[in-house]
């Protein structure tokens, strides 16, 4: 689906209704491929999840349905992260630490949903009767009320973000320093969730959980609707950001991108469009982490290694930048084959994604999506 | 010229910090017939002084130039009139009321000073339309760019301005492909999409053809008088076209002023641009 085509079927006069618009921001052929998506993910998998007997050969399989879920948070994370990087031009190499803390404020709701079903039986969460603590410490206050995980999951890597970036973008911050900042910020995090007496399990995370809103969360029909969510919260981040980028606001930030000091000598200030993308693309991977958790199962601070995040750039460079259907496929191409990989020649992994990323830059610059187009092009030509 | 208000919502005073991307103005305030005013501007990098207590005065709808020598300080004082630099002492003031020391530069282009680039800075991956579009005068906070949609009049203010740049027919095309010529014209369509009252042009017709270069300056007659223009050039042809006031500057400071006659038979600046 080309979410790139530039068709506003409306009229150039007047108010032009908000739904009218962000209907407008797809063209038919991209309605059409989301709605195939949402049927298959919403119909066609639960099917043949449960009613297909697991001999026959169209079952897909609870690791299936576990790998492609978990490839869509990928997927969501790299849209977000071509929110910010290919259309405003800013590349943040920390984008693991929002997508972390999204599935900690939702894991904190998990481990207490636990209730006394761990080893130790306690009220306490497994970790903290370990760290022979008595009682909860205060942030995890309200941390048993779904609505308050939920309400944590967007404020967090809102709020993180928006002080971050308030004071990088103030200072004019740019290019490969700020990226580098974003590395620290991510691996200091890592480091303080690493200790015990940060109150976040340690290296071990969040893991062991048994119930989401008190039903068990291994059971299938669980799985299909977490499996369900995650693909709505996919195609409304598409329909939602193919909107943002045909906004006026998506033309300033790609202005901004390109000519910086020519958007602020026509009297807009760069500083609030930069923040407003990047705190979006911070909450969009903070839903993205909270999807991930519970059908993943395990929660820590690994997520935000560098390397991590470094992996999330990479995903949206092989897919093609700036494209946003892109990075949905770059996402699945190298998660797909990671799977492979790390089962065939696990050694071999990150030699291979360093090799993807340098043939990208030089032969793809890009992306999978580019290389489509330009062969498009070539056949065009030649029919031509 | 009377009194005009820039921004009368906006009545806080011109020396108000940007907030949430609001952008809080004063009122231009052209009474006395004077657009730019800088005294005893000085700028210094490292020791060198690139402005030497310049002082210059520009009149409401004036055309002036500027010319000089390589390091005269052209290009540093518009960068201290767009707020890019800020001047290590002296006063700018645009219009009566407005301290252009203290506003940052998206303020400045909001109390209405454009500025034209040396070499042409437009949108290269946007058309050509959707350039004229980003510099026109509206509300230019994020949220009003979320809700933004063009209107059948700024179509049509929009196709104005294509037809006075003579893009008409380029309208669509990614800006980046244009040729050297008409991309100086879309910034020059962009600076007129902003309606500001004073325009500086940094050579502005480097790089034209001699046909485009007299264009050019029709235009610019014709803008003046409505406007305030300083326009900073070498080509003397140009200059001469463009007739008004020429002010020479010479190592940060003014040297000479005058019609281009008087100040091209003045000693001073013939010693500065031949040498001793």
């Amino acid at each position: 689906m080309s979410v790139t085509a530039s068709t506003l079927p409306l009229p150039a006069a007047g108010r032009v209704p908000l739904t009218l618009r962000v209907f407008a921001a797809l063209d038919r052929k991209a309605w059409i491929a989301l709605g195939i998506f949402l049927a298959l993910a919403l119909v066609a998998v639960p099917l043949l999840h449960l009613a297909v007997p697991p001999e026959s050969a169209f079952h897909v399989s609870t690791y299936a349905i576990t790998l492609i879920g978990k490839i869509m948070c990928y997927a969501l994370v790299a849209v977000a992260m071509d929110l910010i990087w290919g259309y405003g031009g800013i590349l943040s190499l920390g984008h693991g630490l929002f997508f972390a803390l999204g599935g900690y404020a939702f894991g904190m709701y998990l481990m207490r949903q636990i209730g006394r079903d761990g080893s130790y039986q306690s009220d306490l969460p497994d970790f903290m009767v370990f760290l022979d603590w008595k009682e909860l410490p205060w942030f995890w206050l309200g941390s048993d009320s779904f609505a308050w995980a939920a309400f944590l999951v967007v404020a967090l890597p809102a709020v993180v973000a928006f002080v971050f970036g308030y004071f990088a973008f103030r200072s004019r911050i740019k290019g490969v320093y700020f990226s580098i900042i974003t590395q620290a910020l991510t691996y200091a995090a890592m480091l303080l969730f690493f200790r015990n007496e940060t109150g976040f399990g340690g290296n071990n995370g969040f893991t062991d959980f048994k119930r989401v809103l008190d039903v068990p969360i291994t059971a299938p029909e669980t799985r299909l609707v977490l499996f369900g969510l995650t693909a709505i919260a996919l195609a409304a981040t598409l329909v939602f950001a193919a909107w943002l980028v045909k906004s006026k606001f998506g033309r300033v930030l790609t202005a901004i991108r390109d000519a910086e000091s020519r958007v602020m000598f026509i009297g807009y200030n760069p500083l609030w469009y930069k923040l407003t993308i990047w705190v979006i693309s911070a909450v969009l991977c903070g839903i993205a982490g909270a999807l991930y958790v519970p059908q993943v199962g395990i929660i820590n601070p690994s997520e935000m290694s560098t390397a991590n995040s470094i992996e999330i750039a990479i995903w949206v460079a092989v897919g093609g930048r700036g494209t946003l259907i892109g990075p949905v496929i770059g996402a699945f191409a190298v998660n797909l084959a990671k799977s492979w990989f790390t089962v065939s020649f696990p050694e071999y992994w990150l030699f291979f994604l360093g090799l993807l990323f340098i043939v990208v830059t030089l032969l793809l610059p890009q992306g999978l999506v580019g290389l489509w187009k330009r062969i498009m092009n070539k056949k065009q030509g030649a029919a031509a | 010229m009377n009194a005009q208000a820039i921004r009368t919502d906006q009545p806080d005073g011109g020396d108000s910090a940007t907030q949430l991307g609001h952008v809080v103005t004063g009122e231009l305030d052209l009474s006395h017939g004077v657009a730019l005013y800088l005294e005893d501007i000085t700028v210094s990098f490292d020791g060198f002084k690139a402005l030497n207590n310049l002082t210059l005065a520009i009149n409401a709808g004036e055309l002036r130039c500027i010319i000089g020598p390589n390091g005269a300080g052209k290009t540093t004082m518009m960068d201290v009139i767009t707020g890019k630099t800020r001047p290590d002492s002296g006063k700018a003031y645009f219009g009566q009321t407005i301290d252009l020391t203290r506003l940052t530069e998206p303020e400045i282009a909001h109390v209405g000073i454009g500025r034209k680039f040396q070499k042409p800075t437009i949108f290269e991956q946007h058309t050509v339309f959707e350039n004229l579009e980003l510099a026109m005068k509206t509300d230019k906070r994020v949220w009003k760019s979320l809700m933004a949609w063009l209107t059948g009049d700024d179509r049509d203010l929009i196709a104005d301005t294509l037809r006075t740049i003579r893009l008409d027919h380029e309208a669509d095309r990614p800006a980046g492909l244009l040729s050297h010529g008409q991309k100086q014209w879309l910034e020059i369509g962009m600076l007129l999409m902003q309606e500001p009252k004073l325009l500086l042009l940094d050579e502005p017709v480097a790089g034209m053809t001699d046909d485009e270069t007299m264009r050019t300056a029709e235009l610019f007659v014709s803008l003046a008088g409505k406007h305030s223009l300083v326009v900073v050039e070498h080509d003397m042809a140009f200059v001469e076209k463009l007739g008004g006031l020429v002010t020479v500057l010479h190592e940060g400071s003014v040297l000479a002023e005058g019609d281009l006659a008087t100040v091209q038979n003045d000693q001073r600046v013939i010693e500065v641009y031949l040498g001793r």
